[in-house]
């Protein structure tokens, strides 16, 4: 009896050097500009090659610009990366989905969206979000660059097996609950360290019946309560979801659904949570496992600390709901879908942002743009007074110039938190589509329930 | 590896790899040269004026090799920048209660020991340096054991014996996986 992540890793397991430590092989890496230029520059100063330019794929994503993409980048540094990628990419005989192309886009998007992340896969890339890959069945993790080029000199890497967890989430979402809240909740619970040493594997009734999209949001922010990454089982939406963009035979359908974890197996950890107890969420300090329900109080954040309600400027005893907005930020490889647009659309259709808060849309790739375009989302933005950008991480990790200002409060569907993440005194609350969406209507923190009938 | 040195406390639980290097210095395309951005939130007011009051800036702790964090330390991004800027700054090992896992194995990439201890162990070790600016630790990656002599403190720690190899023997992981190629080569052609 082997759960899911078992069956993988044993498969990918080419040579073990010591009782704990395997050489695995890859099966797909990902690759973009700003943590493989000096994996490239190794590579060269050995003489190799890359060993499997086939498995390896790369997008120019964190630090491009989201206005006027078909203008030089104005920052030098940032277009001097880009010009590496690409240009490494030539040498090396990667493809690579550059600023224009139609297929550009957070790499996190565009892997599932284009079909190259398909169950049973082992997946890396140079960016912890790559837990977002888990979402179909693949052990799908983040690596730094010394790995990134491991991986390009051999396709495999030297690692320590991590343990098992089993995250259970039994019953029916409320009212308005989106998956990204229950990832929130799910961390708020666990805390930033509560998953280190583990990959889990999201088990229940609620991951059964959400969709690729939802699934993929929660793997995402598998990192952010320390796991090396977060998996769910493989069933008909998962399958759906693959066969709709590449052609994929009987055999190895039924090849992956055996890869699923048999009934018995044992988890090195468990727990188990009602979706009965999780409501509309949004982080309060600077990390993520902050999270409260919108109608609670500061204080009820178990894990935030005093120097996080200071850099915040938050009591214990204030309530968030009704706080003012500053800015609105939609978009990131956790909710920069074209289902989040979506979702963020069905509560601006006819209403019109508060005055004073900026709202920055920004597609996860440049194919969820234009599937927006074509749905007319990108009318309903701008009727309601939304910045419709161009495809990037942006405001995620305010790499290019997407930066919040000191002090503003900025709600934000993206990962993390932290201290300066969004630009240098930003104060960030991590919130799903939606509440992101009803709070730029209102101007203040918003629970979107209110809009939802 | 035999580390005897001064000590940087910082008494902080999680700091992030945000912390630990900003997005505006992950632009370069080589590895040399992030030292003086390590912590540079936390570590500069204003440019590169120095905040007087963050220990990395005590003239008493100069020359410090090793570094104590809280609980935690290096949670978030997987940039190896940040090990970079640590290993750049001169820092030969860090110790907290946790590392998050990808920090942890950028450092041991970077040839920086990260050693766990109990949280308790922690604290006595913090305070003691958060007080002794010139107290100094010694570190022994061969028998695994962390001393300070003045305050009778005598921990091992845990390594992974592969990586204690490395470390030692500066075996060279990249280089490893190249001298197997064939072998991986031939993996992929039995299971492909
Ligand atoms: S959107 Fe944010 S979290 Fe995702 S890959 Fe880009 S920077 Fe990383």
């Amino acid at each position: 009896m082997k759960t899911l992540f078992d069956k993988i890793w044993d498969k990918h397991v080419v040579k073990s050097i010591t009782d704990e430590v395997d050489i695995l092989f890859i099966d797909q890496q990902f690759i973009h500009e700003v943590t493989s230029p000096q994996a490239f520059n190794g590579l060269k100063s050995r003489g190799v090659s890359v060993f499997r330019p086939d498995r390896t794929m790369a997008t120019a994503d964190h630090n491009v610009p989201t206005i006027n993409q078909h203008l030089p980048i104005k920052d030098q540094e940032s277009a001097h990366q880009v010009k590496e990628l690409t240009k490494n990419c030539e040498e090396f005989g990667v493809e690579l989905f550059g600023i224009g192309h139609k297929n550009q886009g957070i790499v996190h998007v565009i892997g599932p969206d284009l079909g190259k992340t398909q169950p049973g896969m082992t997946i890396v890339c140079g960016d912890s979000h790559t837990s977002t890959h888990g979402a179909f069945g693949t052990i799908a993790f983040g690596i730094g660059t010394s790995q990134v080029e491991q991986v390009l000199a051999s396709q495999c890497l030297v690692l320590n097996r991590p343990k098992t967890m089993k995250v259970e989430v039994n019953g029916k979402l409320n009212k308005g609950v989106t998956p990204k809240d229950v990832t929130l909740y799910i961390i708020s619970q666990l805390g930033t360290e509560g998953g280190t040493g583990y990959f889990v594997e999201y088990c229940g009734e609620v991951f059964s019946e959400m969709s690729m999209e939802g699934r993929m949001t929660v793997c995402n922010m598998s990192i952010e309560m320390g796991a090396r990454g977060g998996l769910v089982g493989i069933d008909d939406t998962t399958i759906n979801y693959v066969t709709s963009r590449v052609a994929i035979s009987p055999e190895k359908i039924a090849e992956w659904k055996a890869l699923n974890t048999d009934k018995g197996a044992k988890y090195d950890k468990e727990v188990i949570f009602d979706a009965a107890n999780i409501y509309p969420m949004v982080t309060v300090g600077t990390a993520p496992d902050t999270g409260i329900k919108i109608s609670g109080k500061i204080a009820d954040a178990q894990f935030i600390t005093d120097k996080a309600k200071k850099y915040m400027g938050f009591n214990g005893t204030d309530a968030i709901n009704e706080q003012k907005v500053d800015y609105v930020f939609i978009g990131s490889c956790t909710n920069g879908r074209i289902e989040d647009l979506r979702a963020v659309a069905s509560i601006a259709k006819g209403r019109k942002k508060a005055d004073h808060v900026n709202v920055w849309v920004v597609p996860g790739s440049m194919k969820v743009r234009e599937d927006a375009i074509k749905e007319g989302l990108d009318k309903i933005f701008i009727d309601a007074g939304f910045e419709f950008r161009e495809p990037g991480c942006s405001a995620c990790l305010a790499m290019n110039e997407d930066k919040i200002p000191a002090g503003a409060i900025c709600v934000s569907t993206s990962n993390r938190n932290f201290e300066g993440r969004q630009g240098t005194g930003a104060r960030t609350l991590l919130a799903s589509p939606i509440t992101a969406a009803a709070s730029a209507i209102e101007g203040v923190v918003t629970d979107p329930t209110k809009f939802l009938n | 590896m035999k580390i005897q040195s001064k000590v940087i406390p910082i008494d902080i639980e999680n700091i992030d790899t945000d912390q630990l290097m900003p997005a505006q210095f992950l632009k370069l395309t080589t590895k040399e040269g992030y030292g003086k951005n390590l912590l540079y939130n936390w570590r500069y007011v204003e440019g590169y004026t120095p905040n007087p009051s963050f220990e990395l800036n005590n003239p008493a702790r100069e020359g410090a090799k090793v570094i104590i964090g809280g609980n935690n330390f290096g949670c978030g991004s997987s940039r190896e920048h940040a090990a970079w800027g640590i290993a750049d700054y001169g820092i030969q090992s860090v110790i907290s209660s946790q590392f998050a896992d990808i920090h942890k194995g950028n450092l041991y990439n970077n040839g920086v020991l990260p050693i766990e201890v109990s949280a308790e162990e922690l604290r006595v070790l913090m305070d003691y340096f958060l007080e002794n600016p010139s107290g100094e630790i010694t570190i022994d990656l061969e028998s695994q054991t962390v001393k300070v002599e003045v305050i009778d403190f005598n921990t091992t720690f845990d390594v992974p014996p592969f990586k204690k190899k490395c470390l030692m023997e500066g075996v060279d992981e990249i280089q490893y996986l190249i001298n197997m190629r064939d072998e991986i080569a031939a993996f992929e052609v039995a299971n492909y």
